[in-house]
């Protein structure tokens, strides 16, 4: 990276690991080929996802891990555009816009972290940045897509995990865990800041048990979005205060000021 | 020293390359990724009397090339507009034209009027692609009567450019183009988005929670490039060209077709840097021609048989 090139939010990047983890999900390493901005956790990036107009729009990805000049990003291949972006290889260059929206608030001490899926991917740069303070809850389909479990484990107080068939950990949800082990965490646990990412029921469990017990809870949403940067008004969602721009206002917002 | 300036009505613009509408916000989001005085004009998001909601999501899904949007013009309102975002947008020496629309003809003529008093706002946009609530929900673009009541209206209400946005959703748009010249507008947008639907073949629904939405990006620039044509061929007061142009390339084509300035729309979600990229690709072209002057090139386009 040379450090006289201009510092934007948009800019171009060298592929240098797009490496499977797992059957469903990759890793995906860039270097910027300028200066770029700091990500905080919680950010997101779009990326463009093939070198031609179909898929046309950027992806949306949270940012997994900012090492030195890399950036990373852990995804699932789910549709067209993740398909596409599977299969570009090392040196391919690719545009990238961000970092964008905003990012979770620091917790003061230790919290709750709880990741459904491939939302480890926007918790996973809060653990590392509050090293030994969380206490995680990972959910996921099945042990093959319980990705970087281990290396989130290293990073948090303590980890429990669940997997919708049992092939790890607890069986059933993670928010099923969660509500049995709330009133067994130590000491205070039972009032730490909640932290969570993943599908839109598990949030909105999480939101309720939150609530339930009067704890601070924030929540990163995913939502269809075309710019990413606020301009076309495709990723709205409801809050108590009017309608929001997930890409904008968000991507993370307090758990009670989402209309669910 | 290549000339890009163009007019439109008595509109001067330094470049021909302007946003389209809906694509590009109030402008603020793209002021940081470069200087707002590059572009020819910014086109703002729709604007009605009384702020809008729009539509519940999904409002968006990605085509072969193109994607479809169901907003349904969402937007902060004329008040909110002229008190919050126009001071920002009053900063550049860049026209501002100012997109707006109603659901009857009583609400486009009091937009025209709260937007034209405004100061700071260069010229008017009508986007006719609306149901007219009291003529049934015919859309004011689709049906001659219904346009020519609703533009001759606007046209008595203020003195600035006005430029009518129409639909392609219309059998003869050459047709449309001179209702709306008849009617007094100083120009013509060509073309708005097309209706189109996805369907999700598992939960056989449409994929939008509005069912259609509009199509946009590179999938519809043959259509719309045909339609600049065709419309140019029609009437005599300047056309401004959009549907997918993503490149200086794809822009040529529409000045070649019969567009005096074109308008930037998906391209900006995908490269918020497009518009001046594109201007400087226009610029470049012209310079690899031998030309000193985009006029040159507007309606260039020949169809007789190569001999």
């Amino acid at each position: 990276m040379s450090s006289a090139a201009p510092v934007s939010r948009s800019f171009r990047a060298e592929i240098v690991e797009n490496s499977s983890r797992g059957n469903s999900f990759k890793l995906l390493a860039v270097t910027p080929l300028t200066g770029t901005i700091s990500p905080e956790p919680g950010q997101f990036y779009m990326l463009q996802a093939a070198d031609s107009y179909d898929p046309l729009l950027k992806r949306p990805f949270s940012i997994f891990e900012s090492a030195g000049e890399q950036l990373k990003f852990l995804y699932r291949i789910r549709g067209k555009g993740t398909l596409s972006l599977s299969r570009l290889k090392e040196g391919a260059r690719i545009t990238i816009i961000g970092p964008l929206g905003n990012s979770y608030p620091d917790p003061q001490g230790d919290f709750i972290a709880v990741a459904g899926g491939v939302g480890i991917a926007s918790l996973f740069p809060l653990l590392s940045k509050h090293a030994g303070k969380a206490h995680l809850f990972y959910g996921a389909r099945n042990s093959d897509e319980l990705v970087f479990a281990t290396e989130s484990g290293t990073l948090v107080k303590g980890i429990s995990i669940a997997t919708d068939d049992g092939s790890a950990g607890e069986k059933g949800f993670i928010t099923e865990h969660l509500r049995h082990c709330l009133g067994a965490l130590p000491g205070p646990a039972h009032r730490l800041p909640v932290y969570a990412c993943g599908p839109t029921p598990m949030l909105k469990a999480v939101a309720q048990m939150a609530h339930e017990r009067g704890l601070s809870c924030y929540v990163s949403l995913e939502e269809h979005m075309a710019c990413g940067i606020g301009a076309c008004l495709g990723c709205m969602v409801k809050t108590v205060s009017g309608q929001k721009r997930v890409c904008k206002e968000g991507p993370v917002f307090e758990a009670g000021d989402v209309v669910w | 020293m290549v000339n890009l300036s163009v007019k439109i009505g008595s509109l001067a613009l330094k470049n021909p390359v302007m946003t389209a509408s809906g694509t590009f916000g109030y402008g603020e989001e793209y002021a940081e990724f470069f200087d707002l005085n590059e572009l020819g004009a910014i086109v703002v998001k729709g604007l009605s009397v009384t702020p809008r909601q729009g539509n519940p999501t999904p409002r968006i899904v990605e085509t072969p090339a193109g994607m479809l949007n169901a907003i349904g013009l969402q937007n902060i309102g004329i008040k909110a507009f002229i008190q919050d975002k126009l001071p920002f947008l009053r900063r550049f020496a860049t026209p501002v034209i100012a997109n707006f629309f109603g659901d009857t003809i009583n609400e486009y003529v009091r937009a025209a009027e709260e937007l034209s008093a405004a100061g700071g706002v260069h010229a008017l946009e009508m986007n006719i692609s609306c149901p007219n609530k009291q003529a049934g929900w015919i859309v004011f673009g689709t049906d001659p009567k219904t346009m020519e009541q609703v533009v001759s209206a606007v046209r008595k209400t203020t003195s600035l450019p006005l430029i009518v946005k129409l639909s392609p959703n219309v059998t003869d748009i050459g047709c449309m183009a001179r209702v709306a010249e008849q009617c007094g507008a100083d120009a013509v947008s060509v073309i708005n988005t097309l209706t189109g639907m996805v369907v999700d073949i598992k939960k056989r629904r449409p994929v939008l929670a509005n069912a259609t939405g509009g199509l946009s990006g590179p999938a519809i620039r043959p259509i719309a490039v045909r339609m600049v044509w065709e419309v140019y061929k029609a009437v005599k007061i300047p056309v401004i060209g959009m549907g997918g142009i993503m490149t200086a390339r794809d822009a040529l084509e529409f000045f070649i077709a019969g567009a005096r300035a074109i308008a930037v729309g998906t391209a900006n979600f995908i490269n918020p840097v497009a518009p001046v990229e594109i201007r400087n690709g226009i610029a470049e072209f012209l310079r690899e021609e031998g030309l000193s002057d985009i006029n040159d090139i507007v309606g260039s386009l020949s169809i007789t048989p190569k001999t």
